[in-house]
């Protein structure tokens, strides 16, 4: 059409006045980042064992949300769906091996039959039991979750399986609190295991029991390494799965694209419900974990972990996996750094305002992918 | 376990009867001609005062209860409103909403405590406050327009420093007047003019209304860089806020500088000034504004960014500011819908305000139907009769255990209603008033000359 005229170039230049003002924004948020590494390095220098140990707890807080943060961003990045409910199979599975624990005596088992094994089997072997029927129990309960509420609204508005996923949320929560099923009174913990406390100075000691660690010592648990250890091995095994196995391969082609993956004779809906067996048993564990660590439960014990690991996976960039662990990692410790040096009802909100400050200098999270122009 | 079956009947037919009485009043507001809107409004307001006084027996129509859960549901109806222009029609999945409501609710009754107490600097403050800091946002946007393309967070660094020194004035200038007003709330033996009850009644209408416009105002400065998220981001961002929102109020008597709030353990004391005029007044005025809003071009560049971000960009609308728009009126609606709230009830508690709770517009809203006013408003209603009303009621009379199965009944019926109706109850229906006017279709294809009279 050669009479249509070009558009004419406008008159505004490419840069615009606006563009020069970016040093404001910036300094802005150069001045928050120097207040607050002002603030670390000053506890640093004042106490740094006290620091060191801070961090410690942090780092144990972080592998347990990483562990949650998983469930939560594989789950979003196949089928784009918060899935509140993670939290809850979380607390589900703390309480199962609880009752594992004391009603049915689980964690002894191999001593009540080879009433020869050595104590130290036992115990391992016992707590294994424990951790593997709790993880288990959450892979049924999220698989059941999955067929009964998620997958009818596989073609549904976005909102409505969101919806679905609080109400999934709240009914766990709620049914939970009956008095036949958990409760909804807080219940003291009874850990498969002991704990034995370990102090470092000059060298790692066991310290005995009722006795003070030593001056200038950092200590910390037994817990802190099997956490450590078992969120550390969980994210290999995850590795492995996805990048390796044929059904990882399955997982990503479904998140990257799923109609095309159905076309290339893709199960998909086994291929989500696997997905969320995988976090549930990731879940499972964590829930374990964490009742151990921190051994008080009941039935609302799964919102604020869940909350925070799914920020965590938020903040590493939803759908990362390794961005979950890293996110997971930064959660714990800014959590663990506010209740040591401002206040411990302030973690929450400090762990938010840092979620959304990263968010303003990343839209997508530290690992994640820019999002895609709306399709 | 007893079970009362007349008084399932009579709950059934109040639900009924408020709903139909909401209906009609809006029936009568899309109206076409002036007389009829006005007779209909003073005809409503008349009804509901009778029902209210009206004794059957020795019993009112609506007693004390039924009274309370009404003004929980003209709340919830501002609320919801206020998020369903904010997720329904601009598409902004918003859980922020109850941090504003948070903050309307706060905010207000500090004012009407303060005063109360004979201290007249809440308002003062308040008002001021409001004023200046709206006034600073404007001036800042004016001289950021010389300056188009600047990065939002620059924006934003410049807005937040204009607000902090506009309230730091507000607080000075606030405590320094406090002290001429002072004589005029007289002594105790000769109540001055301030302390009357018409003075009050003044007060508590501005508390509410700058409780909703400081919401607003904060909605301004958070949603400008948030709003640049991508959806899911922003909705985990605003339920951040949410959560900074609610510590700051448990923490209200350490962090923040308001020991009158008592932090975690709860405000007591704000007066009750709430009537039923006063929530049916701010309930029809925020559906007036938001179905005006909806039905101007305004409203329809709102919806349009719903549709599609980039085709509305091609059309000329400035996506950032119209999502920014839906943003801050919303709040606003939340901000007062807050206020109404808190001098119902008297007393204010951190977990009101709890992110769980604040599930509850977002359900509602979806419940109604997203882009819904009239599915919305109806939602509302029928949410709180049923959860905090009947079946409260009504589980209580079969046994102590029962209330706490309220929650597990709950999100099955919420479960259902998600997989028989994902779109809603009434999908994008309207109803009466909130529907779109009819326009009368122009003549010609001629560009217009002058203003083309609206429906109204």
């Amino acid at each position: 059409m050669p009479e249509v005229s070009a558009p004419q170039p406008s008159a505004a230049p490419t840069r615009r006045p606006g563009a020069r003002m970016a040093w404001i924004g910036q300094g802005f948020l150069l001045l928050l980042a120097l207040l607050a590494l002002f603030i670390l390095v000053r506890d640093l220098i004042q106490d740094p064992l006290l620091f060191v140990q801070i961090v410690i707890s942090g780092l144990q807080l972080g592998f347990v949300y990483a562990l949650i943060a998983l469930g939560y961003t594989m789950v979003y990045g196949i089928v784009k769906l918060i899935n509140f409910a993670h939290g809850d199979v979380f607390m589900v599975g703390s309480f199962v091996s609880f009752y594992a624990v004391t009603r049915f005596q689980l964690h002894v088992w191999p001593a009540a039959l080879f009433p020869t094994l050595p104590r130290g089997w036992v115990v391992v072997i016992g707590s294994l039991t424990v951790m593997l029927l709790s993880m288990v129990t959450c892979v049924a309960l999220a698989v059941t979750i999955e067929r009964v509420a998620y997958k009818p609204l596989r073609d549904a508005p976005r909102i409505a399986a969101l919806i679905t996923a609080i109400g999934v949320s709240f009914f766990l929560e709620f049914f939970g609190a009956l008095n036949f099923v958990f409760s909804p009174r807080f219940i003291p913990y009874q850990r498969p295991f002991e704990v034995v406390t370990l102090y470092i100075k000059d060298g790692i000691h066991i310290l005995s029991e009722g006795t003070a660690p030593p001056d200038g010592s950092i200590t910390f648990s037994n817990i802190f390494v099997i956490i450590v250890a078992a969120s550390v091995l969980m994210q290999v095994v995850l590795q492995f799965l996805v990048r390796r196995t044929k059904i990882g391969k399955a997982m990503r082609a479904t998140s990257f694209d799923k109609p095309t993956a159905r076309l290339m004779g893709i199960n998909v809906d086994r291929v989500i419900s696997f997905t969320f067996a995988v976090g549930a048993a990731f879940a499972g564990l964590g829930g374990v974990l964490y009742a151990i660590a921190y051994p008080s439960i009941w039935s609302q014990l799964g919102i604020l972990p869940g909350l925070k690991a799914f920020v965590a996976a938020v903040l590493g960039g939803i759908g990362s996996i390794p961005g979950a662990f890293v996110g997971a990692l930064i959660m714990g410790q800014v959590e663990a750094l506010t209740m040591g040096y401002i206040s411990t009802p302030m973690r929450d909100a400090v762990a938010f305002t840092v979620l959304i400050i990263v968010l303003l200098v990343r839209p997508t999270g530290i690992f994640g992918e820019p999002e895609k122009e709306k399709a | 376990m007893e079970f009362d079956l007349s008084f399932l009947i009579i709950s059934v037919l109040k639900i009924t009867a408020v709903l139909a009485w909401i209906y009609g009043l809006l029936w009568v507001l899309g109206h076409a001609s002036r007389a009829m809107k006005a007779v209909g409004v003073v005809l409503a307001f008349a009804v509901i005062q009778l029902a209210l006084s009206v004794q059957i027996g020795d019993s009112a129509i609506f007693n004390d209860f039924d009274q309370g859960l009404l003004f929980q549901a003209c709340a919830m109806a501002m609320v919801s409103l206020g998020l369903n222009l904010i997720y329904g029609f601009n598409g902004q999945f918003s859980l922020g909403q109850w941090g504003f409501y948070g903050i309307g609710a706060y905010a207000a009754a500090d004012v009407t405590y303060r005063w109360t107490g004979e201290d007249a600097q809440g308002l003062l403050v308040l008002g001021i406050g409001v004023l200046l800091g709206g006034l600073t946002i404007w001036g800042v946007n004016q001289f950021l327009r010389r300056y188009a393309g600047m990065p939002v967070l620059s924006a934003f660094t410049l807005y937040l420093m204009g607000s902090i020194a506009a309230w730091s004035i507000a607080v000075w200038l606030g405590g320094a007047l406090n002290g001429l007003l002072a004589p005029l709330f007289g002594t105790k033996d000769a109540p001055g003019l301030l302390s009357s009850g018409p003075a009050l009644q003044v007060v508590f209408f501005l508390a509410v209304l700058f409780a909703g416009v400081f919401a607003a105002e904060i909605s301004f400065l958070f949603g400008l860089p948030v709003l640049t998220l991508g959806s899911d981001y922003f909705g985990i961002a605003t339920l951040g806020f949410t959560i900074v929102v609610n510590t700051l109020m448990v923490n209200s008597d350490t962090i923040l500088p308001f020991p009158e709030m008592k932090g975690g353990r709860g405000m007591i004391g704000i007066p009750k000034l709430t009537t039923w005029f006063w929530a049916f007044l701010f309930l029809v005025l925020v559906i007036i504004v938001m179905r005006n809003l909806i039905h101007s071009s305004t409203g329809r560049a709102i919806m349009s960014v719903r549709e599609d971000e980039t085709a509305a960009k091609a059309m000329g609308i400035d996506v950032a500011s119209n999502k920014l728009l839906a943003f801050v009126i919303g709040s606003f609606f939340a901000g007062i819908g807050g206020g109404v709230y808190a001098h119902f009830i008297g007393f204010l508690s951190p977990g009101t305000f709890d992110f769980l709770v604040g599930f509850n517009p977002l359900i509602i809203v979806v419940f109604g139907g997203l882009g819904s006013m009239s599915g919305s408003i109806a939602a509302s209603f029928g949410w709180i009769f049923f959860l905090e009303g009947l079946l409260r009621v009504i589980l209580g009379q079969m046994g102590t255990e029962a209330p706490t199965w309220r929650f597990v009944l709950y999100p099955i019926a919420l479960l259902l209603l998600m997989l028989v109706r994902p779109q809603g109850l009434l999908g994008r229906a309207e109803w009466g008033f909130l529907r779109a006017p009819e326009v009368p279709p122009r003549a010609s294809e001629e560009p217009r000359r002058t203003p083309v009279p609206t429906g109204e």
